[in-house]
């Protein structure tokens, strides 16, 4: 492996206390305040406008800051991409109460935008919360943060702590007769709670296991099995611009079918990696890996191999999809997914095999074990790999792979266009037998590198002179 | 027989008493375990189970599920370093095999000083400051060994290795268990209470006929 040889990002638009978020030039509507060192007190928060748009929504009738968010077209930004005012409007009438469940257990591989909005700006969070409370008559709303990010948890605490002195939240909220408590809860390490309704058997005491479906969304059957909005961070994050600026300014930015900002974190093999607030739909991979503002290219001038478009679970890309917009209509459409806002981008120097194996490693080990498909095919899936890379591979293991996927996965696999192969792109998302997409997500990297990359898994299975023991070749003339 | 201090056992009913049922309140009540004595004892999990209302095999049935939770004896630091992709395609691994070549231990492992434990762990959430390392879960971004070693020097020297972190975290690295240094704490006078599944009456006040009046809102 090569030496570590990425630019370290210093400079003006560096900063040292967000460590990895780029301030850059372009639309800030989520990260307006991560400048400030002290970004994430409530003094900065309220002389930066915090809790603006709260009172602006405490003006309004419920029904009123609903229809708004539905206006903005404000997709999920977990991973999924639902429309969050959609999904706000599957609470059934007149079951109450209804909760909120605030998905902070950022773990996809490759996701590194949540954490920063919980460390660097809490009340934004919060008041994110707050509104999406007013708006559904949510009773109370539990912030489910992943267990291994302390700082997020302290700079919450604290935040929390502030705002309920100062009567932001809690009883009574800006002397209006709105009433909700927050509730800090610290997740504990499992990858799969980040699955919505896994996220709620772990908030009732449980193992975290994905729920059998139907009903799909919790809105209908959740927490308590009572009515629950499960949203991600940077979803609820958004809301404060949105009920302070309108959803018409708020749809100036970015797409038409995927209004406003995201963030994107961009890993590997890149000049200056990093997490930036982009544009939805109105720039491609290839600025953002190669444009001066955002990565400014692949390290030591080489050559792109491959990227993953939205964290671990996503297909892969290569050379021919660089120029696809950041949309997530076009990326589906390729035979991937935006996700959870994850690209990791991959030079000519990477160990394809390694690099699949790690991605299915991953599965493997946060399979949760409910639906026999993932747990014994993940595993199979990472032992085969771990052969092959050592030498010991078998000539049928890459079709085998492919069956141990077809059985979590039925059906062609979204993968992206081949072109010097003249294949097509099969669309996101792949079908399942599984209860949730962990298990078909194991599938991605293999068939995403082998499709691509076959001979560098064959060149393993068939270079096994170094292991086996040869006879020492017979010298000519040496007597029989 | 009682197993929270008294401290903590004001800080269970609190943290019980967030919840409209009491269930919900065992994950943190596994971390409050952890925090008093650095890993999660058979006695924690009895006296968890009498304060949640349930059994001590289904604590140790969900607490088993989560990896932070840990059932025996672990170093007062846990190093987590990160091998996932984005890490491994920066030095991870390689990070990971100076870890446990300097300290001595494979991965699982603890020191024979009870000092460190070293962990091989899924991503971590600082993909873009690869290959990155956290210390009870504080964190340590573009590192490489000596960093590490420097980490481990300020540790055993009783510093504080945090400045060399990234991220504007300062202060003191807690002994393992500890996961937040502060707590979130609810003043009486400002609670909103909790409102339990069983008492589905009716939409929440500001929902009912008139809209709520915001006291100094503009918008």
């Amino acid at each position: 492996m090569a030496e570590p040889t990425t630019v370290h990002p210093a400079g003006m638009d560096y900063v040292p206390h967000a460590a990895g978020f780029v301030a850059n030039e372009g639309p800030k509507l989520l990260t307006s305040r991560f400048p400030y060192e002290d970004s994430y007190t409530l003094d900065r928060a309220l002389a930066t406008g915090a809790y603006v748009g709260l009172k602006s929504a405490l003006g309004r009738a419920p029904d009123d800051v609903h229809a708004e968010v539905r206006e903005a077209t404000l997709l999920g930004r977990g991973g999924a991409g639902f429309p969050a005012g959609v999904k706000w409007g599957f609470c059934p009438e007149g079951v109450w109460p209804r909760y909120l469940v605030v998905n902070g257990d950022e773990s996809e591989p490759g996701t590194y935008k949540d954490r920063l909005l919980m460390e660097r700006d809490p009340h934004q969070l919060i008041e994110g919360c707050l509104i999406a409370c007013y708006a559904l008559g949510l009773s109370q709303c539990f912030l489910y943060v992943r267990g291994e990010m302390a700082l997020a948890q302290e700079r919450l605490a604290t935040a929390l702590n502030d705002a309920y002195a100062a009567g932001y939240v809690g009883r009574n909220i800006c002397d209006t007769d709105f009433s909700v408590d927050i509730t800090l809860h610290w997740g504990a390490g499992a990858y799969i709670v980040g699955e919505e309704t896994a996220l709620i058997e772990s908030l009732e005491g449980n193992r975290g296991m994905p729920r059998l479906k139907p009903p799909y969304f919790p809105a209908a059957i959740g927490l308590y099995g009572k009515p629950t909005i499960v949203n991600n961070v940077e979803t609820l994050a958004n809301l404060p611009w949105i009920l302070e600026h309108g959803a018409a300014a708020y749809k100036g930015y970015g797409s038409e079918a995927s209004p406003g900002t995201r963030l994107f974190a961009i890993s590997g093999h890149v000049v200056r990696p990093g997490v930036y607030e982009v544009e939805q739909g109105v720039t491609t991979f290839r600025n953002l890996f190669y444009g001066d503002n955002f990565c400014r290219g692949i390290r030591d001038g080489n050559d792109l191999k491959a990227f993953i478009p939205g964290g671990a679970s996503a297909p892969w890309f290569f050379e021919e999809q660089l120029d696809l917009p950041i949309e997530a209509r076009d990326v589906g459409a390729a035979g991937s997914m935006l996700g959870s806002g994850a690209m990791v981008v991959m030079d000519h120097t990477t160990d394809i095999v390694k690099a699949c194996l790690r991605v299915v490693r991953f599965f493997a080990r946060e399979s949760c074990g409910k639906c026999s498909p993932c747990r014994e095919g993940t595993s199979w899936e990472e032992k085969i790999l771990e052969r092959i890379l050592d030498g010991h591979g078998r000539p049928a293991d890459l079709d085998l792979l492919l069956d141990i996927g077809e059985n979590i996965s039925p059906g062609p696999y979204p993968v992206a266009a081949h072109g010097s192969e003249g294949l097509d792109a099969v669309p996101f998302p792949p079908r399942q037998t599984t209860i949730c997409p962990l298990g078909p997500s194991s599938v991605a990297p293999i068939t995403s590198a082998l499709r691509r990359f076959r001979s560098e898994f064959e060149a393993r299975i068939t270079r096994r002179d170094s292991l086996s023991v040869q006879a020492a070749p017979v010298a000519e003339g040496a007597p029989a | 027989m009682t197993y929270f201090t008294e401290a903590n056992a004001r800080t269970a009913a609190e943290v019980i008493a967030n919840y409209p049922r009491p269930r919900s309140a065992i994950i943190p009540l596994l971390h409050l375990a952890q925090e008093q004595e650095g890993w999660v004892t058979r006695d924690a999990m009895v006296e968890i189970a009498e304060l949640t209302g349930a059994t001590p095999a289904e604590i140790l049935g969900t607490g088993s599920f989560y990896e932070m939770f840990k059932f025996h004896p672990v170093g007062r630091y846990v190093v987590n370093v990160c091998t996932n992709i984005s890490c491994q395609l920066l030095g991870g691994e390689e990070l990971l095999h100076h870890v446990e070549e300097s300290l001595g231990v494979h991965a699982g492992g603890t020191t024979d000083d009870g000092m460190f434990t070293v962990e091989d762990v899924e991503c971590v959430a600082a993909c873009t400051e690869a290959p990155c390392f956290t210390v009870n879960y504080r964190y340590f971004h573009r590192a490489d060994p000596d960093t590490f070693d420097a980490v481990v020097d300020d540790l055993r020297s009783g510093r504080s290795p945090l400045a060399r972190g990234a991220q504007g975290d300062d202060g003191h690295v807690p002994a393992h268990g500890t996961l937040g240094r502060l707590r979130q704490h609810v003043p009486d006078d400002r609670r909103a209470g909790v409102v339990p599944p069983e008492e589905a009456g009716e939409a929440p006040v500001w929902l009912r006929p008139a809209p709520a009046t915001a006291g100094d809102s503009d918008g």
